[in-house]
């Protein structure tokens, strides 16, 4: 999911799109639950739902979407110095930072915490030396949040979380193609790059407690994915494509296909409502976050292999005029809902996740 | 929208707990089933039921009821749905009480709303006609005389029939055989000569009747809505019961699925707890994002029936889909993750799974209904 709008290098769709970023900026807007202070809107959860109720009745779109605001932006709130709040924060609400998350190793995916991207002690900075992978949209990013070793003896605790500039000589940002064709994620290599310690979030070795709290966010934002895609209704989608007789569709299987997708959408959707009902403002979501993603992501999954079902042989092209834009795009979209389920954590680690921590269920051993 | 419960409501649900606790646990099912109780439940439990004001939760406070509403009704049923209670709500209030309030004129207002709010009255609707749920296929018919209709025909998976003080039953009046116009209610008193009532057993050990009607003679004061004009009332008075049944499948699935938890912790093989193995951990997970989500879709249909009555029947829809869904994942994962214990008339887990199929197949399955929302949602 690309950020919207903003960064030292920003280039907007028009410029009312800089205006209305702009405008709701001042507001605080951008990030309606944070403090003032630090450039949010001081609201409410309840306040904030009303705010989203009436931008979503003029549909509006919203102003800035960014890892900052979503990811970055809450651990800060929970772990960072109030100097590093001052920092930092209001520089993602106005759009003018952009950041990516430097998390996965080409050796640590699930095994997140066996990364060896290292971080050396040079006095009032850190020198880091490694490689990061699956860093979304690296190459249009102006800061990195990132985790590194600082102590090869302790697996957990010798994590740091560190905050590094992009625009360092020692980064290197080479964009991974995947089987969508498009390239939304990097390897980025990391070669003597220098990070004052003031950049550092928490203590030494509390990398892993900011990483965990800071993926429940990521979690709940990709299993969410789903309802923010503007697509036509499945039921609109099959009429166009399949028979119907005044609006029934006539293949009785994809029709109940349809609605059991359609119905299990809507009920997670309330299920999401409900939860940001159960919680307040600024909470972290908690171990919930594992369920939505594991949930959101596999049933959109779900509701790509129907669309394709729908579609029929209008959704096998890959390019060229046989095919029109929204068919291609589907194609497209079908084969990025597989990462879904991988990034940010796969199903199946989330099905662990919520095993032990909600479920109480005992160690398997080791995992 | 409320789809998390008020200080009220979660009160109410703290009273029912209890008085699943005290009152109405596992066991009392388990003895009643022994005993073969002709009831098919305890009278004396539900007396104390009405007590509470349990069978006035719906009912408007001019006829002695508490007005609480349909959320009210829903926690208590899914409470009930943790230990099997089994009791007259579902048809004496959900269905009975809630028809006589809808359509009925003053005279049978008055005269039953408070002596159901009692416990004095109990209500059975007479409505399926065929071998699964097709509430519009109605070909008993009532033929216009003298003193008013008679009636012939026969229904089947009658529930509360045999215990029944009033009969409502649903009669053809005009049209074709499925029809929804031509539909006319009628309250007819159970032991009338003209009714016959034939009696089995379910697979979840509670009662269900044949109803026929022979030269069945009802007139104008019996009469629940206009003549021809039942099915409007018909098809509320079902989306209330569809979605108060969801709710009681809530309560199964999720007892189901915690002695499942308990058991997947407590069991050891090869010198282990068995809920340490993932191939059981990622299953019982999966279990509960299910049961999360069907519960919003439950709780969801509930508020409606207060607050949205435009949206009631496509949420009843969606909420007995997603709960016959779930429940049939999940009653068939407790028994097969309890191994050979979960086989044996000595658990429990048995009577969850039993009492599971009845209620996905009451007032339509998963397919009937994904058939109506579909139908609803224009496709």
């Amino acid at each position: 999911m690309k950020s919207v709008g903003g960064g030292r290098r920003p280039t907007y769709k028009n410029p009312e799109t800089k205006v209305w970023l702009d405008l709701m900026a001042a507001k605080g807007w951008t990030a309606p639950e944070w403090p003032t202070k630090y450039g949010g809107g001081g609201l409410s959860r309840q306040e904030h739902m009303i705010l989203q109720e009436e931008m979503a009745r003029l549909k509006c779109r919203s102003p800035l979407s960014s890892f900052g605001i979503w990811m970055l932006g809450p651990a800060l709130l929970e772990f960072a110095s109030e100097e590093q709040k001052l920092e930092h924060l209001p520089k993602i609400t106005k759009g003018e930072i952009r950041w990516c998350q430097g998390y996965s190793e080409p050796n640590a995916g699930s095994d997140l915490a066996s990364l060896q991207c290292k971080a050396d002690d040079m006095g009032d900075h850190y020198m880091l030396n490694g490689s990061k992978v699956w860093t979304s949209y690296a190459d249009y990013s102006d800061m990195m949040f990132c985790l590194v070793r600082t102590d090869f003896k302790n697996k957990h605790k010798g994590i740091s979380f560190v905050l590094l500039d992009m625009d360092d000589p020692g980064v290197k940002a080479v964009p991974i193609q995947l089987i969508s064709g498009n390239s939304p994620f990097c390897e980025t290599f990391l070669t003597n790059v220098k990070v004052p310690k003031v950049n550092r979030i928490g203590e030494e070795g509390f990398g892993w407690t900011i990483a965990k709290a800071l993926l429940q966010h990521e979690r709940t934002m990709i299993g969410d994915l789903g309802s923010h895609q503007e697509l036509a209704p499945l039921s609109v989608l099959a009429q166009k494509y399949t028979q119907s007789q005044e609006g029934k569709l006539l293949d009785r299987v994809l029709r109940d296909k349809i609605a059991q997708i359609d119905m299990k959408n809507d009920a997670f959707q309330l299920t999401m409502q409900k939860f940001r009902e159960e919680t307040e403002a600024g909470q972290p979501p908690g171990p919930a976050a594992s369920m939505f993603k594991y949930y959101g992501t596999e049933l959109n999954k779900e509701k790509y292999e129907l669309m394709l079902n729908i579609i029929g042989y209008q959704s096998l092209g890959w390019e060229g005029e046989l095919f029109n834009e929204t068919e291609l795009k589907t194609t497209r979209d079908w084969l990025r809902t597989k990462g879904n389920s991988i990034e940010g954590g796969t199903s199946e680690i989330q099905l662990n996740i919520i095993s032990r921590r909600v479920l109480g269920l005992p160690d398997g051993g080791k995992r | 929208m409320a789809l998390v419960l008020n200080e009220e409501q979660l009160m109410l649900r703290r009273s029912a707990m209890d008085f699943c606790k005290n009152t109405g646990p596992i066991t009392h099912f388990r003895s009643l089933r022994d005993s073969k109780s002709a009831d098919g439940f305890s009278r004396d439990v539900w007396k104390q039921m009405c007590e509470l004001g349990w069978a006035g939760i719906t009912v408007d406070e001019a006829y002695g009821g508490l007005a609480f509403g349909w959320q009210g009704l829903g926690v208590v049923m899914e409470t009930l749905g943790t230990t099997l209670v089994p009791s007259p709500l579902l048809q004496t209030v959900a269905l009975g009480a809630s028809l006589i309030e809808q359509a009925g004129s003053e005279e049978l207002k008055s005269k039953y709303l408070p002596s159901i709010i009692s416990g004095d009255t109990l209500v059975s609707l007479a409505l399926e006609e065929e071998g699964r749920h097709r509430p519009e296929m109605i070909m008993s018919i009532a033929e216009k005389n003298q003193d008013g209709w008679i009636a012939n025909g026969r229904k089947v998976m009658v529930t509360d029939a045999h215990v029944a003080d009033q009969m409502i039953i649903a009669v053809r009046t005009a049209g074709e055989s499925d029809d929804t116009h031509g539909i006319s209610l009628f309250m007819v008193p159970q032991d009338d000569p003209n009714l016959t009532i034939t009696t089995s057993l379910l697979v979840d050990s509670r009662p269900v009747s044949a109803v026929s009607f022979n030269n069945l003679q009802v007139n104008d004061g019996q009469l629940l809505g206009e003549i021809d004009g039942g099915w409007k009332f018909l098809d509320q008075t079902l989306d209330k019961g569809r979605i108060i049944l969801a709710a009681e499948m809530l309560g199964i699935a999720t007892r189901s699925f915690e002695m499942t938890l308990d058991w997947l912790k407590e069991r050891e093989q090869f010198g282990v707890p068995i809920g340490s193995f993932q191939a059981l951990q990622h299953r019982a997970s999966h279990m509960f994002s299910e049961i999360e989500v069907a519960k919003s879709a439950v709780y969801k249909a509930l508020t409606a029936l207060e607050e949205d009555p435009s949206s009631v029947p496509v949420l009843a829809s969606m909420a007995k889909a997603i709960m016959g869904e779930l429940l049939y994942l999940v009653t068939n994962e407790a028994v097969q993750m309890h191994g050979g214990i979960g086989v044996t008339d000595e658990h429990d887990i048995g009577f969850y799974i039993k009492r599971a199929r009845v209620a996905e197949m009451t007032f339509g399955d998963s397919v009937f209904h994904r058939d109506r929302y579909a139908t609803l949602q224009g496709y």
